[in-house]
């Protein structure tokens, strides 16, 4: 009795994957790594600019781009995308932005 | 040092040709060692040797690109669905299995592009993601006509466009969702697919699974992952992801003087025509006498009819023989042995299609970094 229960359970254990009528697949996407480079400001970056996306997708632009280029992109993460970021802090960020990468 | 600092000084780093272009090759689920470009959401670059394995790029080497950071973690195969609807007469939900079971299934070997592939290389540099040669990728997909869904569904009187939307998503209310639109006789065209295999096996995971549309010819942000919803409308849809994101200047080049803005858009459309030397790296130190030299050409779909390669910075050109034919929207091979004498030598390739269009000898610019298509530069050593 015992064997067969095992047995029995074994192939429904086999067939599991295939045969299960309701069996979501998932995925795990591997931690991020990127962190904001260190300057006055940093900490308003780091609260305000990691919702949405990580910390690479500002790690990876450009090199010396300057003030009007990340102005632009901190209006446009409040205005285009919706980011909850006071004036006072889209300043802070620009000029921290600018002065760091 | 701790164990995430140990990984990061011994993690393997690739580097692009330009400033800022160093990127940690990092293995995603399913996917090989790729150039990490943005981790939340994934956008992972093709390593530029993956195109000298062959012409059809592997589904664990394609490139990823997804703009919001709402991706998808779990699906549900027997229950997933794409619904059809808007302006149709009868709106139908069409589940994967009688996706795959229902219609006839059709294959085509076709290369998809980021329309923002090779940005890292564009002067003066623009924001975005910064890109080598690498989002870009040739595959088999399998799967059902958009034609045969939408005549299922019967597109009703005065339809415009077609859009479509996946289950990726912003993760706050106020982004733009991320859909994309084509005009009605492109999408009953017949050759617009709704895929669920690539190279053979399901789609991966982070290229869309179990469903991606393919749009063969046209730039990737078209190839909308994990669709769900396919709707008619009858007016030109132009939400934030086709206007203003993804526009090209209105006018042949889709150029405009570097530094300026275009006075008019449209939407980004089909692949200007490339050609890449696949078998040697930029910086190679390569034996005098003759070097044989391999490499792809694509094309917006009208099919690659020449290859022409110069050992001599563009002065004298010499044709490449073509490959094997996979159909006009697949990479084609090309191969070709140049006599390289000691010194200093730049090698460059182009490619010309079926109706003429060719590759711009300088590169050609526009304010989103998109289209890059100049005539490719190699330079080698030779000894
Ligand atoms: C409400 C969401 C949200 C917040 C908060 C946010 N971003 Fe973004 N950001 C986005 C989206 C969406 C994109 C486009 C992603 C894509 O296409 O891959 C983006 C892209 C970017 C890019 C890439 C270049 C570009 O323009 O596409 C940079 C740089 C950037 N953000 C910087 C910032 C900075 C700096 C902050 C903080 C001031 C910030 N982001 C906060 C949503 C956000």
């Amino acid at each position: 009795m015992k064997h067969v229960f095992r047995t029995a359970l074994a192939a429904l254990l086999l067939a599991a994957p295939l045969a299960s009528p309701a069996a979501p697949v998932t995925y795990a996407l591997p931690d991020e790594s990127a962190t904001f480079r260190p300057g006055p400001g940093v900490e308003t970056a780091e609260s305000n600019c990691g919702a949405c996306h990580s910390a690479d997708y500002i790690e990876y632009q450009p090199p010396g781009m300057g003030a009007d280029f990340w102005s632009a992109e901190v209006t446009k993460m409040i205005k285009v995308y919706g980011a909850p970021i006071s004036e006072e802090d889209a300043k802070a960020i620009a000029a921290y932005l600018a002065a760091t990468y | 040092l701790g164990g995430a600092g140990l990984r990061a000084a011994f993690a393997d780093v690739a580097r692009l040709p330009f400033a800022n272009g160093e990127r940690e090759l990092v293995a995603y689920p399913g996917k090989r060692p790729l150039l990490r470009l943005t981790a939340r959401p994934p956008q992972l670059e093709t390593p530029f040797s993956v195109f000298d394995e062959g012409v059809i790029t592997p589904n664990d080497a394609f490139f990823v690109r997804y703009h919001l950071a709402g991706v998808p973690t779990e699906i549900d195969p027997d229950t997933y669905a794409i619904e059809i609807g808007g302006l149709v007469n009868t709106p139908v939900r069409v589940g994967l299995a009688e996706l795959k079971s229902a219609y006839e299934p059709v294959e085509i070997t076709a290369v998809n592009q980021c329309s923002g592939n090779s940005r890292g290389l564009f002067t003066p540099r623009v924001g975005g993601g910064q890109a080598g040669n690498g989002m870009m990728g040739c595959a088999v997909w399998k799967g059902v006509p958009l034609r045969a869904l939408l005549e299922k569904a019967g597109v009703g009187e005065g339809a415009a466009q077609v859009v479509f939307d996946g289950l990726d998503g912003p993760v706050i209310d106020k982004t733009p969702d991320f859909r994309k639109a084509l005009g009605i006789d492109h999408a009953l065209d017949g050759e617009v697919m709704v895929a669920y295999q690539m190279n053979g096996e399901d789609i991966p995971w982070l290229n869309g699974y179990p469903v991606k549309l393919v749009v063969p010819g046209y730039y990737g942000t078209y190839w909308v992952k994990h669709l769900s919803t396919i709707t008619v409308v009858e007016k030109p849809f132009e939400d934030f992801w086709m206007k203003p994101a993804y526009r090209v200047p209105a006018n042949a080049c889709a150029c405009v003087e570097p530094g300026t803005k275009p006075a008019a858009t449209v939407p980004i459309g089909r692949f200007s025509i490339r050609s890449f030397i696949t078998s040697v790296e930029d910086g190679a130190t390569v034996p005098a006498g003759t070097l044989a030299l391999r490499g792809i050409a694509f094309d917006g779909g009208y099919g690659v009819t020449e290859v022409d390669v110069s050992a001599d910075g563009g002065r004298s050109w010499q044709s490449a023989a073509l490959g094997e034919d996979l159909g006009r929207y697949a990479f084609r091979e090309w191969t070709t042995s140049l006599a390289v004498a000691k010194g200093e030598r730049t090698l460059m390739v182009r490619a010309v299609n079926r109706i003429g269009q060719s590759q711009p000898t300088e590169p050609l610019w526009n304010p989103s970094g998109y289209m890059r298509d100049v005539v490719e530069t190699t330079r080698i050593t030779v000894n």
